[in-house]
């Protein structure tokens, strides 16, 4: 006799209440809060908005929470909840140009109008473990110094200095890109024609895909494998010769256009990071030789995101740059078909699911073949 | 959807139950495409303007919104508070060119415009063709004798007034396949689908 | 997950109706009657992210909830079963967003989604059937760029297709494709059945009831409506062979019905079962008994 094997909701509830019980954890300690995730694990929830695609640090937070820390899993959260939000319309372009500036840095001039602001940075430090974090009690000392001091004679900290001894908002800074256009050294940014952008969220991805979709689909996608396409770049597979013109974060300002008032609301602030890398000139016989660019822009701040985005950027732009196409960087079906990871992971993942019909069926050939295979000749051993 | 305060005269109202009557409203179109020449019934209580009908305004309320440019007949656009109507309840935008438009609504079915002026979708994307919602006053059986998928052997209907030609329309239509328009037809009570796939067996 | 977050200034969460937003629902209607009017042919749709996973039925569910009404009872399988954790997990999503009666037999539901099967029991008219897709493409392993498979659609050229089994046949003297056989529609469009076993590609055909096809992650829908002509690709000296078993249901006797293997020893002890657990304990319930039978019991469902 044999009962057949239920999966059955109360073992998918029992999963579930497991699945809390070990999201809390151990229960003498205190449960972990939104403000503590929003406030000391920015970086996660800078990311869980930016591929999320959803900018609120609290949800973020409450989704990280959720999910346990898995991130990929959190952005799922954040993507699912977006998607049920109405949309009021399309905000007016942001002004990178007008950002409130927590760090500037440019890799191409020394100095620069504005100067280079390090701002929260983990470059420079020596990554050793601070045994201090261990405990509660270190919250109250002084941060150890762990970045060396700017370097005389350059930039560095010029700007911060300035920002510290002035209490008043610091001048826009110029971006270094805006500084080179003015040389007209490299090619300027694409005119806006007034064409709406196309939206990846509301409408299928087709290919081939123009510049403004393929850069909604990179800020959204995943981290990881945009950071491996923009390493290769690297390496030779589809080289571009960048420099990091200027990678700036901090705060921009967010206005809606309402038709009935005639100009735009300003809605609050946002925190991005920007990557504007200087690539490889190109010239031709009418035209002297220029810079060219790629552009990175993500919610929060992510420098690997938007340099390695701007590097990817950079490289799909091969065809209208007139380059050879040899590289994965460079294919935009194949970039834009795998970088989102609330995809990628879905239908990985799927691959748990029950498959068990499909198996059978590949049984049952395999079975005959072997079968078919060995029977007609007796000399043949069974190939084991 | 704002509008200014000035544009609304006492405009009619649209579904009681917007999510439920939207779906209602669907299934009785996605039974009539499905299976071709079947008359599908459709309870509507809109009161449209005229000469919009109660029926074509559900299958537009079901259907239409902002991302679906919609285009009037002669007889509809002759109402304005026709594309008021629709303009305010799903937010579509009427267009003059109907090559343009995603939906047609036919009100005067006896003058139905050539297929052609319509969009009939392309080689790699024929699902960008128009749909035509024609407005007629009964749907009967026997005059026109349909093959195709949706339909187990041969169906037939009858509908009035179309004009005499449909079935060589729908034929013509029918050669262009992927390519091809898709036609509901709508009556007091219920809706019709012609979907392109549909074959008129003719002199039969 | 109707839970109101309670949190400090959030706002209370709150769904539509079977959770998609109307606008989304509008969308997928659309492309839903283009799909009917075209059949096999993939319609592109702005497929949107789901509380569950892309692969894990996205699209099946968009479109059961696009289509799915106050009056409608649902059935929902996964291999087969209504009782496998996919498709309980799916089936209680309806319910919570929606509140539709649910059903597990095959006869009472008007909308049936499906992951990897078709019923046993033939669907009747104005029933729907809704298939999850994971790779909506049949020419996809043979060609992974979307460009060119919607050009090769276009051109109905379907010669690569034909290599690609005929290959098969060559090589292991059996077109070794068991699931996800291609199949030609209205002699026109080769779609994806999804992974159903060809076994049930016979089904597809001329079936009285309406089957629409959604690929969430693929971002696709495609449909066959009822009676609508669906042939298996094959050779004239190859012809299409659906699968056969040797024994019948060990638990109900059913013979012609597609089984699942049951491992039940490390001695190589195996047995198989219906794969359509409606169909097996109907059949059960109405007396009938395989080799390992227990004495039957009304299920006892939770």
């Amino acid at each position: 006799m044999y009962v057949a094997v239920k999966g059955g909701e109360a073992a998918i509830r029992n999963a579930h209440a497991l699945l809390a019980k070990k999201r809390r954890g151990e229960e003498s300690v205190p449960e972990i809060g939104l403000d503590q995730i929003a406030g000391q694990l920015s970086l996660a929830v800078d990311r869980v908005m930016a591929e999320g695609s959803l900018y609120d640090r609290e949800l973020a937070a409450l989704a990280i929470k959720q999910a346990r820390g898995d991130l990929i899993e959190a952005i799922f959260l954040a993507r699912a909840f977006r998607t049920t939000l109405p949309r009021f319309g399309a905000s007016v372009p942001v002004d990178t140009g007008a950002m409130r500036i927590e760090r500037r840095i440019s890799a191409t001039f020394k100095d620069l109008p504005g100067g280079q602001v390090l701002g929260p940075t983990f470059d420079y430090t020596h990554r050793l473990m601070d045994e201090r974090l261990a405990t509660h009690a270190s919250d109250a000392d002084a941060p150890r110094q762990l970045a060396p001091s700017p370097r005389a004679g350059e930039g560095w900290g010029k700007g911060e200095e300035r920002r510290e001894a002035d209490a008043t908002p610091a001048a826009p800074m110029p971006r270094v890109t805006d500084l080179l256009g003015g040389e007209g050294l490299i090619e300027p940014s694409p005119a806006d024609d007034g064409t709406p952008p196309r939206d990846l969220t509301r409408e299928p991805l087709s290919f081939p895909a123009d510049r403004p979709l393929r850069l909604q689909a990179l800020a959204r996608g995943d981290e990881g494998f945009l950071l491996a396409l923009g390493y290769s770049t690297q390496r030779g597979y589809a080289r571009t010769h960048p420099f990091v013109g200027e990678i700036r974060f901090g705060t921009v300002e967010v206005s809606l256009p309402v038709e009935e008032l005639g100009f735009a609301v300003p809605l609050g602030d946002i925190a991005v990071t920007e990557c504007q890398s200087v690539n490889q000139f190109k010239g031709s016989a009418t035209e002297p030789p220029q810079f060219t660019r790629g552009y990175g822009l993500v919610f929060g701040q992510s420098e690997r995101k938007a340099m390695s985005m701007a590097l990817v950027d950079r490289a799909l732009r091969f065809k209208e740059l007139g380059e050879e196409k040899s590289a994965p960087s460079q294919d935009e079906e194949f970039v834009l078909s795998h970088c989102d990871n609330v995809q990628a992971t879905g239908f990985v993942e799927h691959l748990k699911l029950p498959h068990y019909v499909d198996f059978q069926a590949e049984l049952d050939l395999i079975r005959r073949m072997r079968a078919e295979a060995e029977a007609p000749d007796e000399m043949k051993e069974a190939a084991e | 959807m704002a509008i200014p305060a000035l544009a609304v005269p006492a405009l009619a109202a649209g579904f009681a139950d917007p999510v439920h009557d939207a779906q209602r409203s669907f299934a009785a179109v996605m039974r009539a495409m499905s299976e071709p020449g079947l008359p599908v019934p459709l309870a509507s209580d809109l009161d449209p303007p005229a000469p919009l009908s109660r029926e074509a305004a559900a299958c537009a309320l079901a259907l239409l919104d902002y991302e679906t440019p919609v285009f009037l007949d002669a007889a509809l656009s002759a109402a304005p508070a026709v594309a008021a109507f629709l303009r305010f309840h799903t937010g579509a935008p009427v267009v003059d060119d109907p090559a343009a438009a995603r939906f047609a609504f036919i009100a005067d079915a006896a003058a139905l415009p050539d297929f052609g002026a319509f969009a009939q979708g392309e080689p790699d994307y024929p699902d960008r063709s128009a749909t035509l919602i024609v407005q007629v006053s009964d749907f009967g059986t026997g005059a026109i004798v349909l093959e195709g998928p949706g339909i187990k052997g041969r169906r037939s209907f009858s509908a009035a007034p179309l004009p005499s030609d449909l079935p060589a329309r729908l034929a013509a239509n029918r050669a262009l396949y992927p390519l091809g328009i898709d036609l509901i037809l709508t009556a007091p009570g219920g809706v019709l689908g012609l979907p392109r796939t549909v074959k008129p067996v003719m002199e039969d | 997950m109707n839970a109101p977050v309670t949190a400090s200034s959030m706002p209370a969460i709150t769904y539509n109706f079977a959770y998609l937003d109307e606008q989304t629902k509008r969308m997928i209607r659309r492309a839903i009657l283009k799909a009917i009017a075209i059949p096999g042919y993939q319609v592109p749709f702005a497929s949107r992210e789901m509380p569950m996973p892309y692969g894990w039925g996205t699209g099946g569910v968009q479109v059961t909830a696009a289509i799915l009404g106050a009056d409608d009872v649902l059935k929902v399988i996964d291999q087969g079963s209504d009782d496998t954790t996919n498709a309980v997990a799916i089936r209680t999503f309806f319910e919570t967003t929606a509140g539709v009666a649910t059903t597990t037999r095959t006869q009472d539901a008007t909308i049936i989604q499906t992951r990897h099967r078709i019923p046993e029991a033939e669907l009747k008219a104005g029933q729907t059937i809704v298939f999850q897709v994971p790779i909506p493409e049949p020419l996809r392993y043979l060609e992974p760029r979307e460009t060119e498979t919607r050009r090769l659609h276009a051109l109905a050229d379907y010669g690569l297709m034909q290599v690609k089994l005929y290959e098969d046949i060559a090589r292991h003297g059996h077109i070794a494709t068991t699931y996800a056989y291609p199949v030609k529609v209205e002699g026109r469009y080769v779609m994806d059945p999804s992974p159903i076993p060809k076994f049930d590609n016979p089904k597809m055909n001329d079936s009285p009831a309406l089957q629409l096809f959604g690929a969430g992650r693929e971002k696709r829908i495609y449909a066959i409506p009822p009676h609508t002509q669906v042939v298996s690709l094959d050779f004239e000296d190859h012809p299409f062979k659906v699968q056969a078993f040797k024994e019948p249901c060990a638990l109900c006797g059913a013979t012609g019905v597609y089984l699942d293997e049951v491992i039940l020893d490390d001695k190589g002890g195996r047995m198989f079962v219906c794969s359509d657990t409606d169909h097996c304990s109907t059949r059960q319930a109405e007396g009938h008994t395989g080799t390992m039978s227990a004495p039957y019991q009304e299920a006892a469902h939770d």
